[in-house]
């Protein structure tokens, strides 16, 4: 089985989740730019973060045989600090570089003023770019949040087919599903959506369009919940080829939209080094 | 820079991706803040692999986009700075192969490009260090920065015959270093690596200093055959040319 995880926070995980997403059949990865978890202070700490998630991130990836593939954004929720802000201004750089598959994750937090702003201009950059875009939609007030975001999307005049809505459940797939977009969801201990409410999802509104995606990331979540959503779509009787769509030709074909995305075959090459470092330690 | 790497770039690329540098090196040429967008999209539009002499596809092709920027002097100097800083390394190494083309294009360029020398000589990869010893660093780091480069190549493993000056830079004090480097080598039972003989050979007496042949005296016996194997490599070795500092 082959799995593309179209949403996955690897700087926040261990080399041991690299070999167990490889055990489960994990060959790429998309990492959104997000939130750290504790709020940033300058410009500068974000460009240092896109720095590594197309320098040393995608390396580290490579010595476990997964190609590692990014997005590029300013978060909406950091997007409320005016000492952030002027991220918007370095974007452009970065959405030129080779490993970015999407402008992302982009969306509402809180629905302030400056997340609107954020949003417009991310989504003007994306339509720029000729890139897809990655959109969060907020944890509360959750079907409002998608509306007033699928509303922002259509005036942006972005292509529905290039813009993947993320984190949904029973409640907003719908909403989604009718307006042309890609339909994300993350599996999660606990919250959000669970493997067997992801099944039920797609027995009844089917697997076009449809990407699951674990969203692992420094809280409590779980790398392999693509590998354990595909397996509780083969008990419930999806086919193989069926699962293959969902966790491998879906994600290829929306962010493939960029012309970025190289899915050679990672050669794990244990000897590589990235700016002369290696994840192996002395001695070895 | 070699006078042979854009006739090799014109040969290897696609009339795709002739057309596109074409049109590239054209829109920078109008405006220069089009090289933030164009620079870092060259290895996916030219080709990535190895050209000649060291250089890739893509560091000749960004070489154009650089030569073709209308800035001189200062505001030359911070636009190729801020493409090194949000470069990833592939970017970065072409920025360093540039430098000497640069000046070669604006002499008032002169060493503004040294910091980003400096730079890549504090990192630990070897790619970087050795784009950064091209013909700019030679003719711009001072020479105590320049035996420091050296000494650090040779540490990482980068062969010395790819730095450029060496004949006409190595000087006493960098034969020092080096017999002194060797000398380390010995002690720890260890083989020298031989380029470094040539510049040791080329100051007489700098080996001898070191302490280096008293090892073959040592009572440890991998002391003592390391020391006898790296006195065949310097007699085996012919005596580089005209130093610098030679009488």
């Amino acid at each position: 089985m082959r799995i593309f995880d179209p949403h996955i926070h690897m700087t926040s995980r261990t080399t041991d989740d690299y070999e167990a997403l490889y055990a489960a059949g994990v060959r790429a990865v998309v990492e959104p730019s997000f939130w750290l978890g504790q709020p940033r202070t300058s410009v500068d700490s974000f460009t240092d973060y896109f720095d590594a998630l197309l320098g040393w991130e995608p390396y580290r990836a490579a010595q476990f045989g997964i190609r590692h593939h990014c997005t590029i954004a300013l978060n909406p929720k950091e997007a409320n600090d005016p000492r952030c802000a002027g991220v918007l201004d370095v974007l452009p750089r970065y959405l030129a570089k080779d490993r970015v598959v999407a402008v992302g994750e982009i969306g509402y937090d809180s629905m302030t003023p400056e997340e609107d702003e954020a949003l417009a201009r991310q989504l003007a950059l994306a339509v720029e770019h000729g890139l897809p875009v990655l959109v969060h939609t907020p944890h509360r007030d959750k079907a409002a949040g998608t509306r007033r975001t699928l509303d922002v999307v259509r005036e942006s005049g972005i292509p529905p087919e290039h813009v993947l809505v993320d984190h949904l459940n029973e409640l907003t797939v719908a909403l989604v599903a009718d307006s042309g977009c890609w339909m994300g969801f993350s599996i999660y201990p606990d919250t959000k959506m669970s493997e067997d409410r992801m099944v039920r999802i797609l027995k009844d509104h089917g697997t076009a369009r449809m990407l699951v995606n674990s969203a692992a990331d420094w809280g409590r979540s779980d790398p392999l919940k693509t590998r354990k959503t595909a397996d509780a779509m083969l008990a419930a009787g999806f086919d193989e080829d069926t699962v293959d769509q969902v966790m491998w030709r879906n994600p290829v074909a929306f962010y493939g939209q960029s012309g970025r995305l190289d899915l050679e075959d990672v050669e794990a090459d244990g000897s590589a080094l990235f700016e002369g470092n290696s994840v192996k330690r002395g001695g070895e | 820079m070699d006078p042979r790497i854009p006739i090799a770039l014109d040969e290897r690329l696609t009339a795709d991706a002739a057309a596109w540098l074409a049109d590239a090196v054209a829109r920078v040429g109008e405006d220069p803040a089009a090289v933030r967008g164009v620079f870092p999209a060259v290895g996916r539009r030219c080709g990535r692999g190895p050209l000649i002499a060291g250089w890739t596809v893509a560091d000749a092709a960004r070489a154009r986009l650089l030569a073709a920027l209308p800035l001189s002097g200062a505001a030359l100097a911070e636009e190729i700075a801020a493409l090194h800083r949000y470069g990833d390394s592939a970017e970065q190494r072409a920025v360093l192969r540039s430098l000497a083309l640069l000046e070669d294009t604006d002499a008032s360029f002169a060493d503004r490009g040294l910091p980003l020398v400096r730079a890549a000589l504090r990192s630990n990869d070897t790619d970087l260090i050795e784009s950064a010893l091209g013909p700019y660093a030679a003719r711009h780091l001072d020479a105590e920065g320049y035996r420091q480069a050296v000494l650090k190549s040779v540490f990482c493993g980068i062969p010395l015959a790819r730095i450029a000056g060496l004949t006409e830079r190595a000087d006493r004090e960098l034969a020092r270093m080096l017999a002194d480097f060797a000398h380390e080598r010995v002690a720890a039972g260890r083989d020298v690596p031989a380029d470094v003989w040539p510049v040791v050979r080329a100051h007489p007496g700098t080996l001898e200093a070191s302490g280096l042949p008293a090892e073959t005296g040592s009572p440890s016996p991998d002391r003592r055959e390391a020391a006898v194997r790296a006195l065949a490599a310097f007699s085996a070795t012919a005596t580089a040319p005209a130093p610098a500092g030679a009488a």
